[in-house]
């Protein structure tokens, strides 16, 4: 056991530093006073970020008359909130290396990381929660599995034959995981919050995705749940298993609907995460 | 080339009798050249009734420069009747929506998808074209040439500089002047504040002796203080800057849409006190007047 925490460490020691900059971006950008100089401040703060936004204003999409050349240069040609939204779309697909690595096709656990994120800032509205909890509950659902791409990246044998595993026995992944790592990407996502310093109710919610017992514990934890199931079950992209999980009661209860009742509610979230895949492309895009 | 204003309200239609004189359609202006082609610039409610004019006349030949696409810029278009006729050709000019990355086409067949609108836009008969524009594009017409700037609006906007029988035009879309978002003292205060200006003296250049101005200015200065970053500029900023620009005459519109008539009237009056003495002339716009440049 010992031996396992060692090398989920030295795996979780090994991912690139958290840009905070995406956690504050997400933060402002759902404040409709957003006050422009604080927004043009993180981005500077946060050099790829601002290399990212300037290949963007100057790709053919904008079709601007001269190069701009810095962030101050984009906030007066642009206006803040066109660069509020260019930022928000970029943010949210800055943290994660985009190669394919060990089985993981990064663009389908893309689209799955963000319809789950779309779907649990849908569901924490549902719920009534402020604006500002929104984007938590975004970041929370984009980043719920971020332990498999530590999987993928440092554990890449044992992680292959977790993936086999669970395709084989179309059993889910976390429970293959559990039997060739001796953990599951829950886990190992933990250290990973714990290492970037990600606020305590963001770690908690990556940690326990799969595990929420009844439910009804925590409102973030069971949003997050609920939205992975409903994005499994209608096949937004792929992370490595396909199935989903009824929900248990507690969770049930705090919507007072079932799975299928919850997908009724939600007739948006197909064009809110088409807009959210877009950035995916706009990030690619040179 | 004569123009004529088909609307002038700001952000939301505005009709009722407070509104009779100045007009309570949304911004849309009819230049046609002398030799009789038509171009339209901005599509918002006002374009409705140009629409019904030119039924009388079709098939017709028609260019529609749309500044921006929000929705009081564009509203109209959907009613604009020879859209529906074959053997008309309309062309559609506007900017890019670059975070969908889609072009101007998406002005029509976003307003008119199914739930918010009867028919689609696949069923409007005349021929259609769209051009998106870039930065800075140049478009002639033949008849005109139309350029563009990119404004200071929360979107793409673009003015559009009109050049036809020798006279010119612009017309801002919507606008508020560049302005520093630091205070100084701040690091960036600097350098921020030269790329402003540059801003703002690139479109004083663009716009520098045209014989027709026309230009957003919705708000007075106490309006404006709780208003910055929203995206218009004020009645003494609009001066000013024609003042600076040494333009012809000066029309003032996108009238703020809880202004009734004699409040227009009331601010009409003491800009003309106050500006006695300046080097600019100008008038309100009202829906309706014509104007021979
Ligand atoms: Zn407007
Ligand atoms: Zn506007």
């Amino acid at each position: 056991m010992q031996d396992v925490k060692k090398k989920l460490l030295t795996a979780v020691e090994k991912m690139p530093a958290f840009p905070k900059s995406v956690h504050q971006v997400l933060k402002l950008a759902s404040d409709i006073n957003c006050p422009q100089k604080e927004l043009v401040e993180v981005i500077k703060r946060d050099p790829v970020f601002t290399l990212k936004i300037l290949r963007l204003v100057n790709s053919a999409y904008f079709g601007l008359a001269r190069e701009i050349t810095s962030i101050n240069h984009a906030s007066v040609y642009l206006g803040l909130n066109t660069l509020k939204n260019v930022a928000l779309g970029l943010a949210a697909v800055g943290a994660i290396p985009k190669a394919n690595v060990a089985g993981l096709d990064m663009g389908a656990f893309w689209l799955h990381s963000l319809a789950v994120a779309t779907a649990t800032r849908m569901l924490g509205s549902m719920l009534g929660v402020s604006r500002d909890e929104a984007a938590d509950y975004f970041a929370a659902g984009l980043l719920h599995d971020i332990g498999k791409v530590v999987f993928a990246l440092y554990m890449p044998v044992e992680f292959q034959q977790a993936l086999a595993r669970a395709a084989e026995d179309n059993s889910p992944l976390h429970e293959a995981e559990a039997e060739s790592l001796g953990a599951t990407h829950a886990d190992i996502g933990a250290l990973l919050a714990e290492k970037w310093n990600l606020p305590g109710p963001l770690r908690n919610a990556i940690e326990r995705h799969h595990d929420v017992g009844e439910g009804g514990r925590s409102q973030l934890v069971d949003c997050v749940f609920a939205a992975n199931q409903i994005s499994k079950k209608l096949a937004f992209g792929a992370a490595g298993d396909f199935s989903s999980t009824p929900l248990p009661p507690g969770v049930e209860a705090r919507f007072a609907l079932d799975l299928e009742g919850l997908i009724k509610e939600m007739p948006t979230l197909d064009e809110e995460v088409e807009h959210a895949r877009i950035f995916i492309k706009l990030g690619e895009a040179s | 080339m004569r123009f004529r204003f088909r609307g002038t309200r700001g952000s939301l239609p505005a009709p009722g009798p407070d509104t009779v004189r100045y007009g309570g359609n949304t911004t849309c202006i009819e230049v046609r050249s002398d030799a009789g082609g038509l171009l339209v610039l901005d599509a918002g409610t006002g374009i409705r009734e140009l629409g019904l004019d030119e039924a009388r006349r079709m098939p017709i030949d028609c260019h529609v420069f749309i500044s921006h696409t929000h929705w009081d810029h564009i509203q109209g278009l959907p009613f604009f009747v020879p859209l529906f006729v074959p053997g008309n050709r309309i062309t559609i000019y506007g900017p890019p929506d670059p975070l969908t990355m889609t072009g101007i086409e998406a002005v029509l067949t976003k307003q008119m998808e199914y739930p918010h609108f009867p028919v689609r836009a696949a069923e409007l008969l005349a021929d259609i074209d769209y051009e998106t524009l870039r930065d800075g594009q140049v478009v002639d017409l033949g008849f005109a040439t139309v350029s563009n700037m990119l404004m200071n609006h929360p979107a793409m906007d673009f003015g559009f500089k009109v050049a036809c029988d020798g006279k010119t035009l612009f017309f801002t879309g919507d606008h508020e002047p560049f302005y520093n978002i630091y205070e100084p003292g701040d690091e960036d205060y600097a350098d921020y504040g030269k790329i402003v200006d540059e801003r703002n003296r690139a479109i004083t250049e663009f716009l520098r002796g045209v014989d027709a101005f026309i230009i957003d200015a919705q708000y007075t200065e106490e309006e404006y203080a709780t208003r910055r970053g929203w995206g218009h500029s004020t009645f003494e900023r609009a001066l000013a800057l024609a003042e600076e620009a040494g333009v012809g005459r000066v029309y003032l519109t996108h009238h703020e849409t809880t202004r009734t008539d004699a409040e227009v009237d009331a601010i009409l009056d003491r800009l003309k006190r106050e500006w006695a003495d300046r080097r600019v002339r100008f008038d309100m716009a009202r829906e309706g007047e014509t104007v021979e440049v």
